[in-house]
């Protein structure tokens, strides 16, 4: 189950999308964010599903991976549909079975806020599958930098995201070492009651956690040996490049929003 | 004799939660283009020694001159420009994300403008054989060619010194032996000054000259020749003794007449073969 879930997984390959600047992914994302909330009725809500499926078309990824990898959160979609068509009280009853009523506004805003909920996990998930994860913290870092003059640490905060992307892997191999160390040695940590389960945890967090420390310390080291002292004065090797297509994708957005305006009751 | 790059005048050096000195009375040069192995037991303060040498540290007494320039806290950016550093764990000095971006932290820290970088990172890549790993992730990587990417970091920095603190302790020996053929290489070609840190006395032994260290203090300084005549001595240092020099002792407590070092496996096998022939 784990290894198909693909929220937040990056899926290699070359489409329009794969190819657009990190920066006008992410502002591309937090603008449809903000202007799914505008639609209102069933026009407005189809024009926003039209233009999901044309970014998913363009990102080269199908609606049943997408449906099939996002299984989980398909599921609390459905859930909270469920509690939405029982619980809303308003319009008029289509089905009356003594111990439950079906309100016609109730299904209404239960399809409504489930639509709302898969196009934004769906537009969240494009961007993630479509972008290496380094390219979105150089986008963040970019898009941050204006807030230098408040004194945000933009730039420190991009550094961690990135020396914690490069140390996943290392600390899940680590992890998965130690587990069997532990194992060797008659630990069990896959059976028996949860309180058992907790406690043969703490042998594998104890070692992780000395080791995470060991590698920051050199990592340090090693950082400030090869002259890090900040980001003042530093170049960029991962260079940012601006395209047309990169307006284009950010015009389409001010396209939708006039037509959810439009459409709007 | 070339100038010293590298000198050190009675260095004492304590860390701020220790009890004892860890280095005492400390002093050497190191000449241009030598290759200098520090070999000593475990704690007797050989890392140190090299992070003093960077200006990680700074000495409690003493002094450290590096290319002519006296090393205090003003000046320890100016001298980190001529050393590059190596260290023993191949995973926890790799910064970037990728093989490329890792050689590159380097060259962002000192505000190399961009089109200089991508030149310099390609050629460094190329002189360590890894420039078709441009992309790789560190994890897709054996702890050898880690190494090498360490190197090409400290290359397209263009030091004057490297230094390698135990850089090979943690490969096996084929990968040893492919990174110190590697520096040994880089050196000739470059003219680098090499201060190897070392518990293999065989690499040892291929150094120019040997430093050994014992409990904070300079024990001895000589060629390896010099070095190894000391024989029992470094034993009891806890130091082991390189394979043919323990196998020449071992031929002549059974009484085969040996005269002199043998430093490789092939002088002693070419002594061994032609010694008949001497009689
Ligand atoms: N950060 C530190 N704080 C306090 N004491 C330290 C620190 N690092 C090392 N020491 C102590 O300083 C002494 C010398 O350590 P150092 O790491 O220089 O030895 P070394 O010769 O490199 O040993 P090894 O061969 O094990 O790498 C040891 O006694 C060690 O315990
Ligand atoms: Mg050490």
């Amino acid at each position: 189950m784990m290894e198909k879930m693909i929220f937040g997984r990056y899926i290699p390959a070359d489409s329009i999308a794969h190819r657009l600047d990190p920066r006008a992914k992410l502002l591309f994302v937090f603008i449809f964010i903000g202007i799914i909330f505008l639609a209102n009725n069933g026009w407005a809500y189809g024009a926003a599903a039209a233009f999901t499926v044309l970014s998913i078309w363009l990102s080269g990824v199908t609606i049943r991976f997408l449906i099939k990898g996002l299984k989980p959160v398909m599921i609390i979609i459905a859930i909270t549909f469920v509690l939405q068509i029982f619980f809303a009280r308003e319009g008029d009853i289509i089905v009356d079975l003594g111990f439950v009523t079906i309100y016609e506004e109730g299904v209404r805003q239960a399809i409504f806020i489930s639509t709302r909920f898969l196009l934004l996990v769906f537009m969240t998930s494009l961007l993630t599958l479509t972008t290496t994860p380094i390219s979105i913290t150089d986008g963040l870092e970019s898009l941050l930098n204006p807030l230098k003059k408040i004194k945000f640490p933009a730039h420190e905060l991009a550094l961690m995201m990135s020396i914690a992307l490069r140390f996943i892997p290392t600390l899940m191999d680590e992890t998965d070492k130690v587990m069997k160390a532990q194992m060797a040695r008659g630990s069990d940590m896959s059976s028996g009651p949860l309180k058992d389960r907790l406690k043969a945890v703490v042998p594998l967090m104890i070692p992780l956690f000395v080791n995470a420390f060991k590698r920051a310390e050199d990592l340090a080291i090693a950082m400030e040996v090869r002259g890090y002292r900040g980001g003042e004065g530093r170049t960029k090797y991962r260079l940012l490049k601006w395209h047309g297509r990169d307006t284009l994708a950010l015009l389409s957005l001010v396209g939708l929003t006039v037509l959810l305006v439009l459409l709007r009751g | 004799m070339k100038k010293p790059i590298i000198s050190l005048d009675s260095i004492t050096f304590r860390y701020p939660n220790s009890v004892h000195d860890v280095l005492k009375q400390v002093s050497f040069s190191i000449h241009e283009g030598e290759w200098v192995a520090i070999v000593g037991h475990n704690g007797s303060g050989k890392s140190t020694l090299a992070k003093l040498i960077n200006g990680l540290y700074f000495p409690e007494n003493g002094e450290i001159h590096i290319a002519g320039i006296k090393l205090d806290n003003s000046t320890v950016w100016d001298t980190r420009k001529h050393i590059g550093m190596v260290f023993q764990n191949p995973d926890n000095q790799f910064v970037g994300t990728t093989v490329q971006d890792d050689v590159a932290f380097g060259l962002e820290n000192h505000g190399v403008p961009y089109e200089d970088m991508v030149k310099r990172v390609i050629g460094a890549l190329k002189q360590v054989k890894m420039d078709d790993f441009l992309n790789q992730e560190p994890h897709h990587l054996s702890g050898g060619q880690k190494q090498r990417v360490a190197i090409a970091s400290v290359l397209a920095l263009r030091p004057d010194i490297i230094i390698l603190d135990e850089a090979t302790s943690m490969l096996d020996p084929h990968g040893r032996e492919e990174i110190i053929s590697l520096v040994r290489q880089l050196k000739e070609v470059q003219g680098l000054t090499v201060l190897s840190i070392t518990h293999d006395l065989e690499e040892a032994a291929k150094a120019d000259r040997i430093i050994v260290m014992n409990d904070g203090e300079v024990f001895q300084t000589g060629t390896p020749d010099e070095i190894f005549k000391l024989g029992d001595e470094l034993v009891k240092l806890g130091l082991d003794l390189p394979f043919p020099i323990k196998m020449a002792n071992t031929f002549k407590e059974q009484g085969v007449p040996l005269q002199g070092q043998y430093l490789t496996e092939e002088e002693l096998v070419i002594e061994l073969w032609t010694s008949h022939f001497k009689k």
